[in-house]
Protein backbone atom coordinates (compact mmCIF):
# COMPACT_ATOMS: atom_id res chain seq x y z
CA UNK A 1 0.00 0.00 0.00
CA UNK A 2 2.71 2.46 1.08
CA UNK A 3 4.91 1.65 -1.90
CA UNK A 4 2.20 2.48 -4.41
CA UNK A 5 1.55 5.75 -2.63
CA UNK A 6 5.18 6.85 -2.55
CA UNK A 7 5.64 8.04 -6.18
CA UNK A 8 2.40 9.99 -5.95
CA UNK A 9 3.51 11.57 -2.69
CA UNK A 10 6.89 12.55 -4.13
CA UNK A 11 5.15 13.98 -7.16
CA UNK A 12 2.91 16.13 -4.96
CA UNK A 13 5.80 17.43 -2.87
CA UNK A 14 7.95 18.23 -5.91
CA UNK A 15 5.04 19.96 -7.63
CA UNK A 16 4.19 22.02 -4.55
CA UNK A 17 7.80 23.13 -4.08
CA UNK A 18 8.23 24.00 -7.76
CA UNK A 19 4.99 25.96 -7.93
CA UNK A 20 5.67 28.02 -4.82
CA UNK A 21 9.24 28.67 -5.94
CA UNK A 22 7.95 29.72 -9.33
CA UNK A 23 5.39 32.09 -7.82
CA UNK A 24 8.21 33.90 -6.01
CA UNK A 25 10.47 33.89 -9.07
CA UNK A 26 7.63 35.17 -11.25
CA UNK A 27 6.98 38.07 -8.89
CA UNK A 28 10.67 38.99 -9.07
CA UNK A 29 10.79 38.83 -12.86
CA UNK A 30 7.58 40.76 -13.26
CA UNK A 31 8.50 43.32 -10.63
CA UNK A 32 11.73 43.96 -12.50
CA UNK A 33 10.09 44.05 -15.94
CA UNK A 34 7.34 46.31 -14.70
CA UNK A 35 9.68 48.85 -13.15
CA UNK A 36 12.12 48.76 -16.04
CA UNK A 37 9.46 49.07 -18.76
CA UNK A 38 7.60 51.82 -16.95
CA UNK A 39 10.88 53.68 -16.62
CA UNK A 40 11.68 53.41 -20.31
CA UNK A 41 8.17 54.47 -21.28
CA UNK A 42 8.75 57.58 -19.15
CA UNK A 43 12.27 57.88 -20.62
CA UNK A 44 14.05 57.15 -17.35
CA UNK A 45 16.72 54.45 -16.90
CA UNK A 46 14.84 52.80 -14.01
CA UNK A 47 16.61 50.37 -11.70
CA UNK A 48 20.37 50.80 -12.07
CA UNK A 49 21.93 50.45 -8.62
CA UNK A 50 21.92 46.84 -7.40
CA UNK A 51 23.69 44.55 -9.84
CA UNK A 52 24.10 45.19 -13.57
CA UNK A 53 21.09 47.24 -14.68
CA UNK A 54 19.59 46.65 -11.25
CA UNK A 55 18.62 43.01 -11.79
CA UNK A 56 19.23 42.17 -8.13
CA UNK A 57 17.05 45.00 -6.84
CA UNK A 58 13.97 42.80 -6.46
CA UNK A 59 15.99 40.25 -4.44
CA UNK A 60 17.03 43.01 -2.05
CA UNK A 61 13.45 44.30 -1.90
CA UNK A 62 12.25 40.81 -1.05
CA UNK A 63 14.81 40.42 1.73
CA UNK A 64 13.83 43.81 3.09
CA UNK A 65 10.15 42.90 3.12
CA UNK A 66 10.87 39.60 4.91
CA UNK A 67 12.84 41.49 7.54
CA UNK A 68 10.10 44.02 8.22
CA UNK A 69 7.60 43.88 11.02
CA UNK A 70 3.97 43.12 10.28
CA UNK A 71 2.24 45.99 12.02
CA UNK A 72 -1.29 45.09 13.06
CA UNK A 73 -3.60 48.07 13.61
CA UNK A 74 -4.97 48.14 17.14
CA UNK A 75 -8.66 48.23 16.29
CA UNK A 76 -8.55 45.77 13.40
CA UNK A 77 -9.86 42.24 13.47
CA UNK A 78 -6.55 40.60 14.36
CA UNK A 79 -7.41 37.07 13.30
CA UNK A 80 -8.83 38.00 9.89
CA UNK A 81 -6.10 40.59 9.36
CA UNK A 82 -3.44 37.91 9.70
CA UNK A 83 -5.44 35.36 7.72
CA UNK A 84 -6.16 37.50 4.64
CA UNK A 85 -2.69 37.52 3.03
CA UNK A 86 -2.34 33.78 3.46
CA UNK A 87 -5.82 33.28 2.01
CA UNK A 88 -4.93 35.43 -0.98
CA UNK A 89 -1.76 33.44 -1.61
CA UNK A 90 -3.40 29.98 -1.52
CA UNK A 91 -5.82 30.36 -4.48
CA UNK A 92 -3.11 31.65 -6.83
CA UNK A 93 -0.93 28.61 -6.19
CA UNK A 94 -3.68 26.06 -6.93
CA UNK A 95 -4.38 26.91 -10.63
CA UNK A 96 -0.81 25.97 -11.48
CA UNK A 97 -1.89 22.35 -10.95
CA UNK A 98 -3.77 22.24 -14.26
CA UNK A 99 -1.78 24.66 -16.44
CA UNK A 100 -0.17 22.68 -19.29
CA UNK A 101 3.39 24.02 -19.53
CA UNK A 102 4.21 21.55 -22.31
CA UNK A 103 3.02 18.25 -23.81
CA UNK A 104 4.24 16.35 -20.76
CA UNK A 105 4.82 18.97 -18.08
CA UNK A 106 1.50 19.36 -16.35
CA UNK A 107 0.92 18.48 -12.71
CA UNK A 108 -2.60 17.07 -13.22
CA UNK A 109 -4.60 17.27 -16.42
CA UNK A 110 -8.08 17.44 -14.89
CA UNK A 111 -11.10 16.95 -17.14
CA UNK A 112 -12.61 20.09 -15.63
CA UNK A 113 -9.33 22.04 -15.63
CA UNK A 114 -10.77 25.31 -16.86
CA UNK A 115 -13.65 25.26 -14.39
CA UNK A 116 -11.18 24.42 -11.64
CA UNK A 117 -9.04 27.48 -12.44
CA UNK A 118 -12.02 29.81 -12.67
CA UNK A 119 -13.54 28.50 -9.46
CA UNK A 120 -10.29 28.83 -7.53
CA UNK A 121 -9.31 32.22 -8.88
CA UNK A 122 -12.66 33.77 -8.04
CA UNK A 123 -11.80 33.09 -4.38
CA UNK A 124 -9.31 35.91 -4.69
CA UNK A 125 -12.11 38.49 -4.43
CA UNK A 126 -13.12 37.09 -1.09
CA UNK A 127 -9.64 37.50 0.34
CA UNK A 128 -9.53 41.10 -0.82
CA UNK A 129 -12.82 41.70 0.95
CA UNK A 130 -11.48 40.01 4.09
CA UNK A 131 -8.34 42.15 3.97
CA UNK A 132 -10.28 45.38 3.43
CA UNK A 133 -12.86 44.63 6.10
CA UNK A 134 -10.48 43.46 8.79
CA UNK A 135 -8.17 46.48 8.42
CA UNK A 136 -10.86 48.73 9.92
CA UNK A 137 -9.79 51.57 7.66
CA UNK A 138 -11.95 53.56 5.27
CA UNK A 139 -9.49 53.33 2.37
CA UNK A 140 -9.11 49.59 2.74
CA UNK A 141 -12.86 49.07 2.89
CA UNK A 142 -13.52 51.26 -0.15
CA UNK A 143 -10.83 49.43 -2.07
CA UNK A 144 -12.30 46.08 -1.13
CA UNK A 145 -15.85 47.11 -2.03
CA UNK A 146 -14.73 48.41 -5.39
CA UNK A 147 -12.74 45.28 -6.04
CA UNK A 148 -15.72 43.05 -5.32
CA UNK A 149 -18.05 45.07 -7.56
CA UNK A 150 -15.51 45.11 -10.35
CA UNK A 151 -14.59 41.44 -10.14
CA UNK A 152 -18.16 40.23 -10.02
CA UNK A 153 -19.16 42.18 -13.11
CA UNK A 154 -16.06 41.31 -15.10
CA UNK A 155 -16.35 37.62 -14.28
CA UNK A 156 -19.34 37.42 -16.65
CA UNK A 157 -17.68 38.51 -19.93
CA UNK A 158 -14.64 36.48 -18.93
CA UNK A 159 -16.65 33.29 -18.55
CA UNK A 160 -18.64 33.99 -21.72
CA UNK A 161 -15.51 34.51 -23.79
CA UNK A 162 -13.99 31.28 -22.49
CA UNK A 163 -17.29 29.48 -23.10
CA UNK A 164 -17.01 30.24 -26.82
CA UNK A 165 -13.74 28.32 -26.96
CA UNK A 166 -15.15 25.46 -24.90
CA UNK A 167 -18.11 25.21 -27.30
CA UNK A 168 -15.70 24.76 -30.17
CA UNK A 169 -13.48 22.17 -28.51
CA UNK A 170 -16.11 20.37 -26.47
CA UNK A 171 -13.73 19.88 -23.53
CA UNK A 172 -12.77 21.66 -20.32
CA UNK A 173 -9.41 19.93 -20.17
CA UNK A 174 -6.65 22.42 -20.94
CA UNK A 175 -4.51 19.78 -22.67
CA UNK A 176 -7.55 18.91 -24.80
CA UNK A 177 -8.01 22.56 -25.76
CA UNK A 178 -4.34 22.83 -26.73
CA UNK A 179 -4.66 19.63 -28.76
CA UNK A 180 -7.62 21.13 -30.64
CA UNK A 181 -5.43 24.02 -31.81
CA UNK A 182 -3.21 21.85 -34.00
CA UNK A 183 -3.99 23.63 -37.24
CA UNK A 184 -5.08 27.11 -36.28
CA UNK A 185 -4.83 29.04 -33.04
CA UNK A 186 -8.15 30.17 -31.66
CA UNK A 187 -7.40 33.88 -31.48
CA UNK A 188 -7.78 33.90 -35.27
CA UNK A 189 -11.18 32.19 -35.16
CA UNK A 190 -12.35 33.90 -31.98
CA UNK A 191 -10.86 37.42 -32.04
CA UNK A 192 -13.78 38.94 -30.14
CA UNK A 193 -13.54 36.33 -27.40
CA UNK A 194 -9.78 36.89 -27.18
CA UNK A 195 -10.06 40.68 -26.85
CA UNK A 196 -12.93 40.35 -24.38
CA UNK A 197 -10.93 37.90 -22.32
CA UNK A 198 -7.83 40.10 -22.22
CA UNK A 199 -9.82 43.16 -21.14
CA UNK A 200 -11.72 41.19 -18.51
CA UNK A 201 -8.45 39.63 -17.40
CA UNK A 202 -6.88 43.04 -16.83
CA UNK A 203 -9.90 43.98 -14.75
CA UNK A 204 -9.77 40.68 -12.82
CA UNK A 205 -6.16 41.27 -11.84
CA UNK A 206 -7.01 44.81 -10.67
CA UNK A 207 -4.41 46.39 -12.89
CA UNK A 208 -4.45 49.77 -14.58
CA UNK A 209 -6.54 51.07 -16.34
CA UNK A 210 -8.93 49.14 -14.07
CA UNK A 211 -6.93 49.54 -10.85
CA UNK A 212 -9.70 51.27 -8.93
CA UNK A 213 -9.37 48.95 -5.91
CA UNK A 214 -5.87 50.27 -5.25
CA UNK A 215 -6.11 53.70 -6.85
CA UNK A 216 -3.13 55.47 -5.29
CA UNK A 217 -4.41 59.01 -5.67
CA UNK A 218 -7.76 58.24 -4.05
CA UNK A 219 -7.32 55.30 -1.69
CA UNK A 220 -3.58 55.39 -0.85
CA UNK A 221 -3.18 51.67 -1.57
CA UNK A 222 -6.69 50.27 -1.36
CA UNK A 223 -7.27 47.00 0.44
CA UNK A 224 -3.62 46.53 1.46
CA UNK A 225 -3.12 50.03 2.90
CA UNK A 226 -2.57 48.70 6.43
CA UNK A 227 -0.32 45.80 5.47
CA UNK A 228 3.43 45.88 5.87
CA UNK A 229 6.27 43.41 5.56
CA UNK A 230 5.38 39.89 4.49
CA UNK A 231 1.64 40.57 4.58
CA UNK A 232 2.05 43.15 1.87
CA UNK A 233 4.45 41.02 -0.14
CA UNK A 234 2.06 38.06 -0.12
CA UNK A 235 -0.53 40.33 -1.73
CA UNK A 236 2.04 41.45 -4.29
CA UNK A 237 3.06 37.86 -5.02
CA UNK A 238 -0.59 36.96 -5.44
CA UNK A 239 -1.16 39.84 -7.82
CA UNK A 240 1.71 38.88 -10.10
CA UNK A 241 0.88 35.18 -9.92
CA UNK A 242 -2.70 36.08 -10.83
CA UNK A 243 -1.40 37.97 -13.81
CA UNK A 244 0.57 34.89 -14.82
CA UNK A 245 -2.51 32.70 -14.52
CA UNK A 246 -4.67 35.05 -16.57
CA UNK A 247 -1.99 35.20 -19.27
CA UNK A 248 -1.43 31.46 -19.26
CA UNK A 249 -5.18 30.84 -19.70
CA UNK A 250 -5.13 33.27 -22.62
CA UNK A 251 -2.11 31.45 -24.04
CA UNK A 252 -3.64 28.03 -23.59
CA UNK A 253 -7.06 28.88 -24.97
CA UNK A 254 -6.24 31.37 -27.70
CA UNK A 255 -2.54 31.30 -28.56
CA UNK A 256 -2.01 27.58 -29.00
CA UNK A 257 -0.57 26.85 -25.55
CA UNK A 258 2.84 25.20 -25.80
CA UNK A 259 2.58 24.80 -29.59
CA UNK A 260 4.99 26.65 -31.82
CA UNK A 261 7.60 26.31 -34.50
CA UNK A 262 9.76 23.33 -33.44
CA UNK A 263 12.93 24.41 -31.67
CA UNK A 264 16.01 22.18 -31.42
CA UNK A 265 15.35 21.26 -27.78
CA UNK A 266 13.07 18.26 -28.22
CA UNK A 267 10.34 18.13 -25.60
CA UNK A 268 11.65 21.26 -23.91
CA UNK A 269 10.79 23.54 -26.84
CA UNK A 270 7.11 23.39 -25.79
CA UNK A 271 8.00 24.90 -22.40
CA UNK A 272 10.02 27.63 -24.08
CA UNK A 273 7.16 28.53 -26.40
CA UNK A 274 4.68 28.54 -23.54
CA UNK A 275 6.77 30.89 -21.40
CA UNK A 276 7.57 33.12 -24.37
CA UNK A 277 3.89 33.58 -25.10
CA UNK A 278 2.88 34.09 -21.48
CA UNK A 279 5.60 36.63 -20.76
CA UNK A 280 4.87 38.36 -24.07
CA UNK A 281 1.29 38.82 -22.94
CA UNK A 282 2.40 39.99 -19.50
CA UNK A 283 4.69 42.59 -21.04
CA UNK A 284 1.71 43.70 -23.11
CA UNK A 285 -0.31 44.13 -19.89
CA UNK A 286 2.52 46.19 -18.39
CA UNK A 287 2.58 48.28 -21.54
CA UNK A 288 -1.18 48.86 -21.21
CA UNK A 289 -0.82 49.79 -17.57
CA UNK A 290 1.72 52.51 -18.25
CA UNK A 291 -0.19 53.88 -21.26
CA UNK A 292 -3.75 54.38 -20.10
CA UNK A 293 -5.08 56.55 -17.29
CA UNK A 294 -7.42 55.03 -14.73
CA UNK A 295 -11.10 54.72 -15.70
CA UNK A 296 -13.84 56.22 -13.59
CA UNK A 297 -16.09 53.77 -11.80
CA UNK A 298 -19.15 54.49 -13.95
CA UNK A 299 -17.04 54.14 -17.09
CA UNK A 300 -15.76 50.83 -15.79
CA UNK A 301 -19.26 49.48 -15.22
CA UNK A 302 -20.61 50.95 -18.47
CA UNK A 303 -17.84 49.35 -20.43
CA UNK A 304 -18.51 45.97 -18.90
CA UNK A 305 -22.31 45.93 -19.14
CA UNK A 306 -22.80 47.87 -22.36
CA UNK A 307 -19.90 46.65 -24.45
CA UNK A 308 -18.17 43.53 -23.18
CA UNK A 309 -21.18 41.46 -22.12
CA UNK A 310 -23.31 42.08 -25.25
CA UNK A 311 -20.36 41.36 -27.50
CA UNK A 312 -19.40 38.23 -25.59
CA UNK A 313 -23.04 37.02 -25.59
CA UNK A 314 -23.46 37.52 -29.33
CA UNK A 315 -20.13 35.82 -29.86
CA UNK A 316 -21.21 32.77 -27.84
CA UNK A 317 -24.50 32.63 -29.73
CA UNK A 318 -22.86 32.81 -33.15
CA UNK A 319 -20.27 30.24 -32.12
CA UNK A 320 -22.95 27.87 -30.85
CA UNK A 321 -24.93 28.16 -34.10
CA UNK A 322 -21.85 27.67 -36.25
CA UNK A 323 -20.67 24.66 -34.22
CA UNK A 324 -24.11 23.07 -34.62
CA UNK A 325 -24.38 23.80 -38.34
CA UNK A 326 -20.85 23.00 -39.48
CA UNK B 1 -27.81 56.18 -26.72
CA UNK B 2 -28.58 55.67 -30.38
CA UNK B 3 -27.32 52.61 -32.22
CA UNK B 4 -25.06 54.74 -34.39
CA UNK B 5 -23.48 56.43 -31.39
CA UNK B 6 -22.79 53.05 -29.81
CA UNK B 7 -20.61 51.76 -32.63
CA UNK B 8 -19.04 55.14 -33.40
CA UNK B 9 -17.93 55.40 -29.79
CA UNK B 10 -16.49 51.92 -29.92
CA UNK B 11 -14.56 52.71 -33.10
CA UNK B 12 -13.28 56.12 -31.99
CA UNK B 13 -12.42 54.84 -28.53
CA UNK B 14 -10.64 51.77 -29.84
CA UNK B 15 -8.65 53.82 -32.31
CA UNK B 16 -7.53 56.31 -29.67
CA UNK B 17 -6.44 53.43 -27.45
CA UNK B 18 -4.23 52.09 -30.25
CA UNK B 19 -2.78 55.56 -30.85
CA UNK B 20 -1.99 55.74 -27.13
CA UNK B 21 -0.15 52.42 -27.26
CA UNK B 22 1.83 53.76 -30.22
CA UNK B 23 2.85 56.87 -28.28
CA UNK B 24 4.23 54.90 -25.34
CA UNK B 25 5.92 52.39 -27.65
CA UNK B 26 7.78 55.18 -29.42
CA UNK B 27 8.73 56.78 -26.11
CA UNK B 28 10.07 53.40 -24.96
CA UNK B 29 12.52 53.29 -27.89
CA UNK B 30 13.75 56.85 -27.54
CA UNK B 31 16.91 57.64 -25.58
CA UNK B 32 16.75 58.29 -21.85
CA UNK B 33 16.62 61.95 -20.86
CA UNK B 34 17.27 61.79 -17.11
CA UNK B 35 20.68 61.42 -15.44
CA UNK B 36 21.71 59.29 -12.46
CA UNK B 37 22.21 62.29 -10.20
CA UNK B 38 24.97 61.64 -7.71
CA UNK B 39 27.05 59.82 -10.38
CA UNK B 40 26.23 62.02 -13.37
CA UNK B 41 25.53 65.74 -13.25
CA UNK B 42 23.97 68.08 -15.74
CA UNK B 43 25.98 71.08 -16.97
CA UNK B 44 24.86 74.30 -15.35
CA UNK B 45 23.75 77.09 -17.66
CA UNK B 46 26.44 79.85 -18.08
CA UNK B 47 23.91 82.39 -16.80
CA UNK B 48 23.76 80.68 -13.40
CA UNK B 49 24.60 83.15 -10.63
CA UNK B 50 26.26 81.32 -7.76
CA UNK B 51 28.46 82.98 -5.13
CA UNK B 52 31.24 85.19 -6.49
CA UNK B 53 34.64 83.86 -7.40
CA UNK B 54 37.91 85.52 -8.43
CA UNK B 55 38.82 84.85 -12.01
CA UNK B 56 42.09 84.82 -13.92
CA UNK B 57 42.89 86.95 -16.90
CA UNK B 58 42.91 84.48 -19.79
CA UNK B 59 46.04 86.12 -21.35
CA UNK B 60 48.37 86.60 -18.38
CA UNK B 61 46.93 83.83 -16.20
CA UNK B 62 46.99 86.17 -13.20
CA UNK B 63 44.07 87.62 -11.24
CA UNK B 64 43.56 91.18 -12.51
CA UNK B 65 42.42 92.52 -9.11
CA UNK B 66 44.01 95.88 -8.21
CA UNK B 67 42.69 96.01 -4.61
CA UNK B 68 40.65 99.16 -5.28
CA UNK B 69 37.93 98.01 -2.87
CA UNK B 70 35.07 99.01 -5.17
CA UNK B 71 33.34 95.66 -4.70
CA UNK B 72 33.51 95.85 -0.91
CA UNK B 73 32.04 99.36 -0.96
CA UNK B 74 29.36 98.47 -3.50
CA UNK B 75 28.16 95.43 -1.57
CA UNK B 76 24.82 96.28 0.10
CA UNK B 77 25.27 93.53 2.67
CA UNK B 78 28.89 94.33 3.42
CA UNK B 79 29.94 90.75 3.04
CA UNK B 80 33.17 91.28 1.07
CA UNK B 81 36.50 92.03 2.75
CA UNK B 82 39.40 93.09 0.53
CA UNK B 83 42.91 93.81 1.77
CA UNK B 84 46.18 94.38 -0.03
CA UNK B 85 49.72 95.52 0.58
CA UNK B 86 52.36 97.41 -1.34
CA UNK B 87 55.24 95.11 -2.25
CA UNK B 88 58.75 96.23 -3.24
CA UNK B 89 59.41 96.45 -6.95
CA UNK B 90 55.79 96.01 -7.97
CA UNK B 91 53.39 98.47 -9.51
CA UNK B 92 50.26 98.94 -7.41
CA UNK B 93 49.03 96.82 -4.53
CA UNK B 94 48.98 93.04 -4.25
CA UNK B 95 45.89 91.23 -3.06
CA UNK B 96 46.38 89.51 0.29
CA UNK B 97 42.82 88.92 1.57
CA UNK B 98 39.60 88.51 -0.39
CA UNK B 99 36.97 87.07 1.94
CA UNK B 100 33.30 86.50 1.19
CA UNK B 101 30.74 85.92 3.94
CA UNK B 102 28.24 83.96 1.86
CA UNK B 103 25.77 83.69 4.75
CA UNK B 104 24.87 87.35 4.20
CA UNK B 105 25.30 87.58 0.41
CA UNK B 106 22.07 88.24 -1.50
CA UNK B 107 23.55 87.35 -4.92
CA UNK B 108 22.67 90.81 -6.26
CA UNK B 109 25.77 90.93 -8.46
CA UNK B 110 26.61 94.57 -7.81
CA UNK B 111 30.22 93.65 -7.02
CA UNK B 112 30.62 91.95 -10.38
CA UNK B 113 29.19 94.99 -12.15
CA UNK B 114 31.35 97.54 -10.35
CA UNK B 115 34.69 95.77 -10.65
CA UNK B 116 36.77 97.93 -13.04
CA UNK B 117 39.04 95.04 -14.03
CA UNK B 118 36.50 92.28 -14.37
CA UNK B 119 38.25 90.27 -11.67
CA UNK B 120 35.07 88.83 -10.14
CA UNK B 121 32.69 86.37 -11.71
CA UNK B 122 29.81 84.16 -10.61
CA UNK B 123 30.72 80.57 -9.85
CA UNK B 124 28.76 77.54 -11.02
CA UNK B 125 28.64 75.86 -7.61
CA UNK B 126 25.20 74.75 -6.52
CA UNK B 127 26.01 71.79 -4.28
CA UNK B 128 26.66 73.93 -1.24
CA UNK B 129 25.31 72.62 2.01
CA UNK B 130 27.13 72.69 5.33
CA UNK B 131 26.80 72.10 9.02
CA UNK B 132 28.31 75.37 10.33
CA UNK B 133 28.21 79.05 9.38
CA UNK B 134 31.99 79.08 9.08
CA UNK B 135 31.81 76.78 6.10
CA UNK B 136 30.27 79.64 4.15
CA UNK B 137 33.04 82.13 4.97
CA UNK B 138 34.95 81.68 1.74
CA UNK B 139 38.59 82.61 1.21
CA UNK B 140 38.41 83.39 -2.49
CA UNK B 141 42.19 83.60 -2.99
CA UNK B 142 42.63 80.06 -1.73
CA UNK B 143 39.75 78.88 -3.93
CA UNK B 144 41.43 80.56 -6.91
CA UNK B 145 44.69 78.77 -6.17
CA UNK B 146 42.94 75.45 -5.69
CA UNK B 147 41.34 75.76 -9.10
CA UNK B 148 44.82 76.10 -10.53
Amino acid sequence: MMESLMPELIRMVVAAVLVVAFVFLNAMIMGYLERKLSAHIQRRPGLMEVGPHGILQLLIDGLKLIGKQLVIPEKSDHFLFRLAPVLSFAPVVLPFIVIPFSRKLVIRDLDVGLIFILAISSLNVLTILVAGWSSNNKYSLFGAVRSVAQNISYEIPMLLSLLAVVLMTGTFSLQGIVAAQGKIWFFLIQPIAFITYIIAGVAETNRAPFDLPEAESELTAGYHTEYSGMGFSLFMLAEYANMFIVCSIATTLFLGGWRGIPLPFGDYSGIIWFFLKVYGLMVFLVWIRWTYPRTRFDQLMNFCWKYLIPFALVNVLVTAVLVKVL
Amino acid sequence: MSKKGYFTELYVGGKSLLVGLGVTFKACLQPIVTVQYPREKLDITPNYRGHIELRRDPESGECPCIVCGMCARACPSGCITVEGEKKEGEKGKTLTVFALDFTRCSLCGTCVETCPKGAIDFSQDYNIAGFTREEFHYDLIRRLEERG
